[in-house]
């Protein structure tokens, strides 16, 4: 059916539909954008039209102890979690490929339902035993808490690559001589890298987001970005607090950059890029 | 002989299939061990911490059994008066009393300054005996109400908690809704449904045609398009917030440009209301609506939406009775996946919202950090809970336990 043998009703509907699509993709876009400029104005009024260009509110950023003492604190639980997750989650991944497990569904479900449950919920009840085990107002606990939350995406990553993986290249392995950890090291590890990292990647960026935990579990001693962020807001929005959001946005996108990537290479790995 | 091979090589072999079978458990056992502390623990001390009622029975010990040895007729005997007295003076200087009080205030207002003032002048020994001592410091004590509360309270377990999450009581002749001045979580609740329904009709009347061009755009220009629909959904949340904030405050972006181009004469009150966080919620579940559609409109092969012309199908009827009913499956997880999602929201509406567009969330938050009354926290967030397990459960049946996609 070509384009021109299409009655006017259909080309109307596919403009109309057309139209509310990109509307609305504009309206996905705009308001992260928005902000963009402003953080750069030489005024502190965020509003259009620009005074001028300046750095002065990155500069700002940088040289608030606040927002830097935050951002330090938000790196560092954000490699934590990263590193808890990825080795808890691989494992657990590893674990979970081998068909000889018992309950392998009810296993999996149970590992993927922090993302279900609601995450005031989830802090509710850490806030009950962490508060019990003394691990509320700590930095421990609050890893802990994020680790809980990221260690889904990790395994969902790691299983999908161990999927496409084929056992048959272990028992080649194995029959080359290669003892179990070599073969792993050599041969497993190489194939799930692309689900291991992009595995990572959401681990750090689900603890690099998070705030429902940060406010819950965590003391003043341990501020991070968002709960900072969202503790100025309350207050009152100012151009530092934008600089700060689109800092922020950067890692966000350059790690959305890294996965995309990762699942690229990953999809030419097992030859199935669509 | 060769039988005892056999045998043997079979017993070899179910010796391997269990050690591969443990190593596998073994490399699990590690995040099954972290989960059951950091997961499993918290859900079931918050499930506990709903139906739990310890405060009357450590403060109070020994009057607990009498009191639920009562059967709630008349005035409780003198042994009760005597004990609850005895008890009370003891543990005016403790904690438990405190707790106690507080318990109790959540039954009748002004039960907390009934049971501390008891508690800080009865002074043993009752020159008059123990219920004289008792009314003679609130006549209240005279009256069955604070012995029945007294009573209700002094069970192991309740139904105080996920009653009153409801907006319900138990009164003296079974389970009735509250006065309506004292009405507050079912309003509550009711906004939380009412805000997710209309987030997730949001979603859907904009979700639904981005799926489709996506679906309909050849594949370089769809991957491009799904960036612009991926860019957002990986924007941290606040910094969505943030952006929302100055565009919609009162000297927003958008107040700005409608009073500088003169269609309104002073800034509108965008900010802080029920729209805002409309707007805010559609705005930051959008991707979670695109991304189950998209996935579904694209697995429709066109050949259908062919076939049903060359039968004569006009367009319009080719897309109703072709295209939507395959459709139906990624509209239903969609939907329901971003339901379970906004009734579960606090952020946003704490951040753009007024106090009338608070959702459960807020209340949850409300009684865990605010005035730690953590029974009352417990039970909503129990009932958020459920709610959300009895969704999810038909979100599974629609899109596969493995249907949570990563973008």
């Amino acid at each position: 059916m070509t384009r021109a043998a299409e009655p006017f009703s259909a080309r109307l509907a596919r403009r109309v539909n057309g139209v509310i699509a990109v509307l609305t993709l504009a309206f996905l876009a705009a308001p992260v954008l928005a902000i963009v400029p402003l953080s750069f104005s030489a005024g502190s009024f965020l509003t259009y039209p620009l005074p001028g260009l300046s750095l002065r509110w990155y500069s700002d950023f940088l040289s608030s102890p606040l927002w830097t003492r935050a951002l330090g604190t938000s790196l560092l639980l954000g490699a934590g979690t990263t590193l808890a997750a990825t080795a808890l989650g691989t494992l657990a991944a590893l674990g979970l490929a081998n068909s000889r497990l018992r309950l392998r569904g009810v296993l999996m479900a149970l590992i993927v339902s922090p993302m279900i449950v609601p995450v005031v919920v989830l802090a509710v009840g850490m806030t009950f035993v962490f508060s019990a085990a003394g691990l509320t107002s700590s930095l421990l606990g609050l890893l802990v808490a994020h680790t809980t939350l990221a260690v889904p995406f990790v395994v969902i990553t790691v299983s999908a690559t161990l999927a496409g993986f084929d056992p048959a290249l272990l028992r080649a392995a194995a029959s080359l001589g290669a003892p179990p950890l070599v073969a792993f090291r050599r041969v497993v590890l190489p194939l799930i890298a692309p689900g291991v990292l992009s595995g990572a990647v959401f681990a750090f960026a689900t603890s690099f987001d998070e705030v429902v935990l940060a406010l819950f579990l965590s003391g003043p001693a341990q501020m991070t970005l968002p709960k900072q962020m969202f503790l100025s807001l309350r207050e009152t929005i100012s151009p530092t607090l934008l600089a700060a959001a689109v800092l922020m946005t950067l890692v966000s996108t350059s790690l959305l950059l890294a996965i995309e990537l990762l699942r690229r290479r990953n999809a030419r790995l097992r030859g199935t890029e669509r | 002989m060769a039988a005892d091979e056999a045998a043997a090589l079979g017993r070899r072999l179910v010796r391997a299939e269990r050690r591969a079978r443990l190593r596998a458990f073994a490399l699990v056992a590690p995040l099954l061990g972290f989960l059951a502390f950091t997961f499993a623990a918290p859900l079931a001390s918050m499930l506990w911490r709903a139906v739990a009622d310890p405060e009357l029975g450590a403060a109070l010990p020994r009057t607990g059994p009498l009191l639920r040895a009562w059967d709630g007729r008349g005035m409780p005997g003198e042994t009760i008066f005597a004990t609850a007295a005895a008890e009370l003076a003891h543990a005016a200087q403790d904690k438990a009393a405190g707790l106690l009080a507080k318990r109790l205030n959540y039954e009748e207002p002004g039960y907390r300054t009934l049971i501390l003032k008891t508690a800080n002048r009865l002074s043993p020994p009752f020159a008059d005996g123990p219920r004289a001592a008792m009314e003679a410091i609130d006549p209240r004590w005279g009256e069955r109400p604070i012995w029945l509360a007294m009573r209700r309270a002094a069970a192991p377990v309740t139904g105080f908690y996920l009653l009153a999450a409801l907006d319900l009581q138990q009164g003296e002749d079974g389970i009735a809704a509250v006065p309506a001045e004292r009405a507050i979580f079912r309003i509550v609740l009711w906004r939380t449904l009412g805000i997710a329904a209309a987030t997730t009709a949001a979603c859907l009347a904009l979700g639904f045609p981005v799926a489709l061009l996506l679906a309909r755009a050849p594949p370089r220009r769809a991957g491009l398009l799904m960036l612009l629909v991926l860019l957002p959904f990986w924007t941290p949340l606040l910094v969505r917030i943030a952006a929302w904030i100055v565009l919609l405050q009162e000297h927003g972006v958008i107040n700005d440009t409608l009073t500088g181009i003169g269609l309104t004469g002073q800034p509108l009150p965008l900010l802080y209301s029920r729209s805002a966080v409309l707007i805010a919620m559609t705005h930051v579940l959008l991707p979670y609506m695109i991304l189950p559609l998209y996935s579904v409109m694209r697995a429709i092969p066109p050949v259908y939406l062919r076939a049903a012309a060359s039968l004569g199908a006009p367009p319009f009827a080719a897309f109703r009775r072709v295209f939507l009913p395959q459709c139906l499956p990624g509209i239903g997880a969609g939907s329901l996946l971003v339901f379970i999602l906004a009734i579960g929201y606090y952020i946003t509406p704490a951040l753009v919202g007024g106090a009338a567009d608070q959702m459960i969330s807020s209340q949850i938050a409300f009684y865990t950090i605010g005035t730690a009354n953590w029974g009352m926290a417990a039970a909503l967030s129990a009932v958020l809970l459920i709610a959300t397990l009895i969704l999810y459960a038909a979100y599974a049946r629609l899109a596969g336990t493995g249907g949570l996609r990563l973008g």
